[in-house]
């Protein structure tokens, strides 16, 4: 029961299918409450991601999520090119020089990557961003490993709380981020940036986890 | 060395523009643009902040500036990215006032610690803006060692290079000093606001001094302003 690098680089490619087919959702979402090039800069980073890990040929978990950070640092751009890319190369950091991860793994690197989010954009819970999705996903996660499950049942877990997270955010103003120049106005909304977390994660316990 | 300094911002045209300004107020300093995405669309780029990061870099230290949230973000990442992370500071500045801040802190020689200072203080709303507002901060008339008054003959006044000029002149000088012109008062270090005093050619202005070296300064700046600022 535990993940190995080719279960990361299959959950990558997992979350560069899933960003393509949301490319619509996501736009639709941010042209509400942002400036609508959410799902087309998510998909442009993945799609690096798909590339990059062709070319790299990464030998460890580690490896696979920093290649996976520095694409989206490099091709996403706006904000969420280096929030996500600080949450997998936090991750990458947390996975050190392991070679296989098991549950309680994969929930420390969810862990890390949240740490490195709240960091770096300086949001709390309840601001309207990714990291009501991810602070979610990631209580949720270190719950299940705490009862023992492994890599996929951390993951499944970690991606229905963060649709919980993600929901919460529909009633909220956001106080970070483009979406808080609307105050007011932007509540109502869906927030893109914790639907792609909850789709990622989706994504990767669907993908991978130990098949 | 100097310490270098890296602008970066959503727009390729607004980070070209702050360097072009701090290049007139700190000729020798390396400053260098990453403004804008490959492409020309309005983003700020890791590989461009990367590469004006190493650009800047004389081995003495950078310090990076930014315009919006998402630009800090990238220049961080910049930083955290260098082979010794210690060596490059993300100023919490306003873009413009605390590039130029920066800029005349690094061409005076200051270290990276005190370059960062100088842009962090440069707030603009911490100015003093009048005479009382430097009495407040404990000085009263007969703490000021030494004054004089000046008539500016330049053809600028004190406008963005003269004012960095004055508190060039002052680089090392143990003195705190008060400009003033009409009814406003400034700090003569603070580039923006000798030059939000709009001190024009002919305007009269008073200098106060404090400090072991209170006479030096005023000498500086005398002999600085009777050479026209070098125009």
């Amino acid at each position: 029961m535990v993940c190995t690098r080719q279960h990361v680089i299959a959950a990558m490619r997992g979350a560069v299918r899933a960003v393509s087919e949301c490319r619509d959702e996501l736009v639709e979402l941010d042209r509400a409450i942002g400036d609508g090039d959410h799902g087309e800069n998510m998909e442009r980073g993945f799609l690096a991601v798909d590339t990059q890990l062709r070319l790299a040929s990464p030998e460890t978990p580690a490896a696979v999520l920093k290649t996976t950070a520095t694409s989206l640092i490099s091709s996403v751009g706006g904000a969420a090119g280096p929030l996500f890319g600080t949450a997998f190369l936090r991750a990458a950091t947390a996975a050190g020089e392991r070679e296989t991860l098991d549950g309680a793994a994969v929930a420390a690197l969810l862990r890390a990557a949240l740490d490195g989010v709240t960091a770096r954009g300086r949001a709390e819970r309840g601001d309207k961003t990714m990291v009501d999705a991810l602070a979610a996903a990631v209580e949720a996660a270190e719950r299940a490993a705490d009862e023992g499950a492994g890599p996929t049942g951390v993951l499944r877990s970690a991606a229905t709380a963060a649709d919980s997270g993600a929901r919460e955010t529909i009633p909220l103003v956001a106080r970070k981020g483009r979406a808080s120049y609307l105050g007011e106005r932007g509540a109502g909304h869906l927030d893109p940036g914790a639907r792609s977390v909850a789709l990622l994660l989706h994504a990767f316990a669907e993908t991978g986890g130990e098949q | 060395m100097r310490v270098g300094l890296v602008v970066v911002s959503h727009s390729a045209a607004l980070s070209e523009g702050v360097v072009e300004v701090v290049g007139q107020m700190a000729p020798d300093v390396r400053v260098n643009a990453a403004g804008g995405l490959p492409g020309g669309e309005t983003g700020t780029d890791f590989e461009a902040t990367s590469a004006a990061l190493a650009a800047s870099d004389t081995g003495s230290g950078v310090v990076l500036l930014y315009d919006l949230g998402s630009a800090r973000m990238t220049a961080e990442l910049a930083v955290e990215a260098l082979a010794d992370p210690n060596t490059a500071v993300v100023a919490e500045a306003p873009l413009v006032e605390g590039a130029v801040a920066a800029a005349v802190a690094a061409q005076g020689g200051q270290g990276l610690e005190a370059v960062v200072e100088a842009a962090e203080r440069a707030t603009g709303a911490e100015e003093p803006e009048s005479g009382e507002a430097v009495s407040a901060e404990g000085l009263s008339p007969e703490d000021y060692r030494a004054e004089c008054e000046l008539t500016l003959a330049n053809e600028v006044g004190l406008h963005a290079r003269p004012a960095a000029l004055l508190a060039r002149t002052l680089t090392g000088v143990e003195a705190a000093v008060t400009v003033s012109c009409g009814q406003n008062s400034a700090d003569a270090r603070s580039v923006l606001g000798v030059m939000g005093l709009g001190a024009r050619k002919g305007d009269r202005i008073s200098l106060r001094a404090t400090g072991p070296e209170a006479e030096l300064a005023l000498r500086r700046i005398t002999e600085l302003v009777e050479r026209n600022f070098d125009e």
